[in-house]
């Protein structure tokens, strides 16, 4: 598989996670401001911001969030430039992935581009945006052969909730004063239904921290994301010729670790700094990025064509 | 007449396909006035709506200045019957052998020249003869793999030849799309004729190339080289790739080591063998071209030259679609095939020629001016419709350049019904078919891309022009779909029925019912429990 079509894939993964994630933290967001008549708007979108990387913005309100994390295509954070950057991979290896799926994303696109969304009831347009994505997802995953191409597909997307499940948990643990904050964190992963009904109604915050990070059966859980991460990785091994000795791989092994702690570390000090270890996590998820790039996607043969110099 | 080209207006100076200027309908178009008729106008704009939703949604688009636009396809489709099809056919593959033979011979022996059948200097002093691709030997001997030869007709009906594109012509896409579009767009209006089908373009272009692979390789690595997404022909690229199951590479994903061409995958470097190009001469390789190029792949044409890889279309092919070597190619024609050209030129005054360029200085108000090696209709002048001041500015730039210029009469393209603000209205249209050299034949694409120009009495059909396209249907035998001998009875065997999970209950209709009649039952007694509690407390 050409390098840059590779590339294309694994960024489509994460754009389309990214999108799905991000309008689920929105959506939860607002309702959030509705639901806790007490709560501080101001607090509560500033530490949101923060969260999702964005720093500065003077005294935020749900409008500002709406913008940065919603609508508006310049901020790299918001869903429209996260399905956008999805678009144009797709594009970009358009002979590669399949007709249909190009199709889905395409009209898609066609429903957000403009600041349409803008003109739709906030709800209305991040539920649109998480079913718009599962419609891709669902069709990649019908009509694509899962092979190498699809197997960057799936380290980009389960690498990307891990990233985001992380950011999601991590403004809980900001916001825990909010007797609503973990409840919505937990619809915020898709994760309250599931939840739920597993722990048949009576669970305190603790657990909610618990379900999200260790959930084995729960598929946005943080363990089973990196679990997919760590298989898709070790499959892209094999068929470049894994060694029988160890890992080759500098990403399989950040991955590894990262949920090796989480696993067999203790919960009760994973809690006490909850913030600290899913910030860890997120540089973890950067960390396996870079890797994967330098390892698969830019190291055959790079040269460069200096103009000019003969 | 009756049928839907009912007040359709037609001139008289100009060839219109559909109706004849007495009002009668043309063979060939005959069903589709009728079923026009039946559908109604609003019906029928309706359906070409749907076509361009459609179209926006599947990202059949162009780029135009940065922006992906949809390539506007109309609902009308073009009508070629069978017999004027087989002389188009026959005309095109002639010229595409004569230009391969031509080519073959300025890269190497020169003899078209030593026997003075062309001047030395017209050949030397086009802007793509390419001395750096001299003596390359393809693997094969094509040099034109893909070509696209430009047809119009004039006022009598009459197919002429207006340019010819043995570089990289493109357009094919939106003839293999339209197609499909129309397919399901029309279908009561397809399903009532036999025309020509044209999915087979992408297996007879990969077989192409494929026998144009170095000797040696059995089983060639194919490639598309795209300049990439912002290219406004990004989106055939990838259909072509697609369809041929060949990777889309850009340059940057192309090295070469030691006189061969790799491209750099998840695997390492992995070889390949042909590459269908869809850039520039000037861009291919900053080695031998524009060494500022960053499209291309440095080296490559050393590896072609090598027959390590064989480019598709070949280098330095511009030499043969330079419009001043258009003028030439009826005796180009006679001079290698021995055979008149089936398909004439339409005149043209070399401004080169101190004689011509005199005549033509009179009137350029009246002549069309093109640059030599234009494309995408960039550079014309059109005489009647220019100002004085473009006349006066293009004077002073013919002058200054004779070799960059050559005139022609204006030519009234035929027009053909299509559906704009008011209706079906007539508009210029022009063809151009596609033929494939796969080395042992020139086959033709039956139909090909009909371009179409929106603007009422507008003549550049180009879509970087506001120029649309047409579905071109090249019927077969007399174009009646007639109901064919039913095939041999075949036993079908009753597959078994689709498991359900309510079966048992289906099969007891009784017990399901005795089932709900008791749920039912249950609930009214619970009312009723109820009802004494409230009495009772």
């Amino acid at each position: 598989m050409l390098s840059r079509i590779a590339e294309s894939l694994f960024w489509i993964g994460r754009y389309l996670e990214r999108a799905e994630d991000t309008s689920r933290l929105l959506e939860v967001h607002l309702t959030l401001l509705l639901e806790d008549p007490v709560v501080d708007e101001e607090a509560t979108s500033e530490v949101l911001l923060r969260v999702m990387g964005i720093d500065g913005a003077a005294s935020p309100d749900h409008q500002t969030v709406l913008q940065l994390l919603g609508w508006d295509e310049t901020s790299l954070t918001s869903m429209v430039a996260a399905f956008y950057g999805a678009r144009e991979s797709a594009r970009r290896s358009r002979e590669t992935v399949s007709l249909e799926m190009w199709e889905a994303v395409n009209t898609t696109w066609n429903m957000m581009r403009g600041n349409r969304l803008q003109h739709v009831p906030a709800h209305r347009a991040c539920q649109l945006v998480r079913e718009r994505c599962a419609v891709v997802g669902g069709i990649a995953d019908t009509t694509m052969t899962h092979d190498e191409g699809w197997q960057y597909m799936m380290l980009g997307r389960q690498l990307e909730r891990v990233d985001m499940t992380s950011r999601i948990i991590e403004s809980a643990a900001y916001n825990a004063d909010s007797p609503y904050a973990w409840t919505q964190t937990l619809r915020a992963c898709g994760a309250h239904h599931a939840f739920i009904r597993t722990y048949r109604g009576a669970a305190t915050d603790a657990q909610a921290a618990e379900f999200l990070l260790l959930d084995r059966m729960f598929p946005r859980s943080v363990l089973v994301s990196l679990q997919a991460a760590e298989d898709a990785l070790a499959s892209l091994e094999a068929t470049t010729g894994g060694r029988r000795v160890g890992l080759t791989g500098e990403a399989l092994r950040a991955l590894g670790r990262a949920r090796a702690e989480l696993e067999f570390g203790s919960l009760e000090e994973t809690m006490a700094h909850l913030p600290e270890r899913m910030s860890r996590l997120q540089r973890t998820c950067s960390a396996v990025n870079d890797a994967v790039s330098d390892h698969y996607f830019d190291g055959a043969g790079a040269s460069v064509w200096r103009a000019g110099v003969r | 007449m009756t049928g839907a080209f009912t007040d359709y207006p037609t001139t008289p100076s100009i060839y219109d396909e559909t109706v004849t200027t007495d009002g009668g309908v043309r063979p060939g178009y005959e069903q589709i006035s009728t079923q026009f008729d039946t559908f109604g106008l609003e019906d029928v704009r309706n359906r070409g709506e749907y076509v361009s939703k459609s179209y926006h949604d599947q990202g059949v688009t162009f780029d135009f200045e940065g922006e992906e636009r949809p390539f506007p396809l109309d609902i009308v489709p073009r009508v070629i019957e069978a017999d004027t099809w087989s002389h188009v056919e026959a005309g095109v593959a002639q010229r595409v052998k004569a230009l391969e033979a031509f080519l073959a011979d300025i890269y190497g022996p020169m003899q078209i020249i030593t026997d003075k059948v062309i001047p030395r200097h017209i050949v030397t002093s086009s802007n793509h003869y390419h001395r750096v691709a001299f003596d390359i030997q393809p693997g094969n001997g094509v040099r034109v793999h893909v070509s696209g030869i430009d047809l119009i007709r004039d006022g009598e009906g009459a197919f002429r030849v207006l340019e010819d594109n043995v570089r990289i012509p493109s357009g094919v896409s939106y003839v293999l799309t339209n197609r499909r579009a129309m397919t399901s767009t029309l279908p009561e209006v397809v399903g009532t004729h036999r025309i020509r089908p044209v999915a087979a373009y992408p297996s007879r272009l990969l077989r192409a190339l494929r026998a144009a692979a170095p000797s040696g390789i059995t089983d060639p690595e194919v490639v598309v080289l795209t300049p990439g997404p912002y290219n406004s022909a990004y989106f055939e690229h990838s259909l072509l790739a697609r369809l041929m199951g060949c990777r889309l590479v850009e340059g940057r994903d192309l090295v070469t080591q030691g006189g061969r061409v790799m491209m750099r995958t998840t695997h390492g470097l992995q070889p390949v063998h042909v590459i269908y190009r869809r850039v520039d001469d000037d861009f291919l390789d900053p080695v031998a071209f524009r060494n500022d190029s960053v499209l291309g792949c440095p080296g490559v044409l050393n590896a072609a030259r090598a027959g390590n890889v064989t480019i598709a279309n070949a280098v330095g092919n511009g030499v043969a679609d330079d419009k001043l070597m258009y003028s030439y190619v009826p005796e180009i024609i006679r001079y290698y095939l021995g055979e008149e050209p089936i398909l004439p030129n339409v005149d043209t005054w070399r401004l080169e020629d101190p004689t011509h360029r005199e005549e033509v200085m009179d009137r350029l108000d009246e002549l069309v001016l093109k640059p030599v090696d234009g494309s995408g209709g960039k550079g014309i002048v059109i005489g009647p419709q220019a100002s004085k001041a473009e006349l006066d500015q293009l004077r002073t730039t013919v002058s200054a350049s004779p070799r960059g210029w050559i005139a022609q009469p204006v030519v009234q393209l035929s027009t053909v019904p299509t559906m704009v603000e008011d209706g079906l209205r007539p508009r210029h249209v022009d063809l151009r078919p596609f033929a494939i050299n796969d080395g042992e034949k020139v086959w033709v694409l039956p139909g090909g891309l009909t371009r179409v120009a929106l603007g009422e009495g507008e003549l550049i059909v180009n879509s970087s022009r506001g120029g649309g396209s047409k579905d071109t249907w090249v019927l077969s035998g007399d174009g009646r779909r007639t109901r064919v001998e039913p095939r041999a009875q075949r036993q079908v065997q009753v597959g078994t029925a689709p498991q359900v999970a309510l079966k048992r209950s289906e099969a007891e209709p009784a017990e399901q019912e005795q089932q709900q009649q008791q749920q039912q039952q249950q609930q009214r007694e619970q009312h009723q429990l109820a009802d004494e509690e409230v009495a009772t407390c």
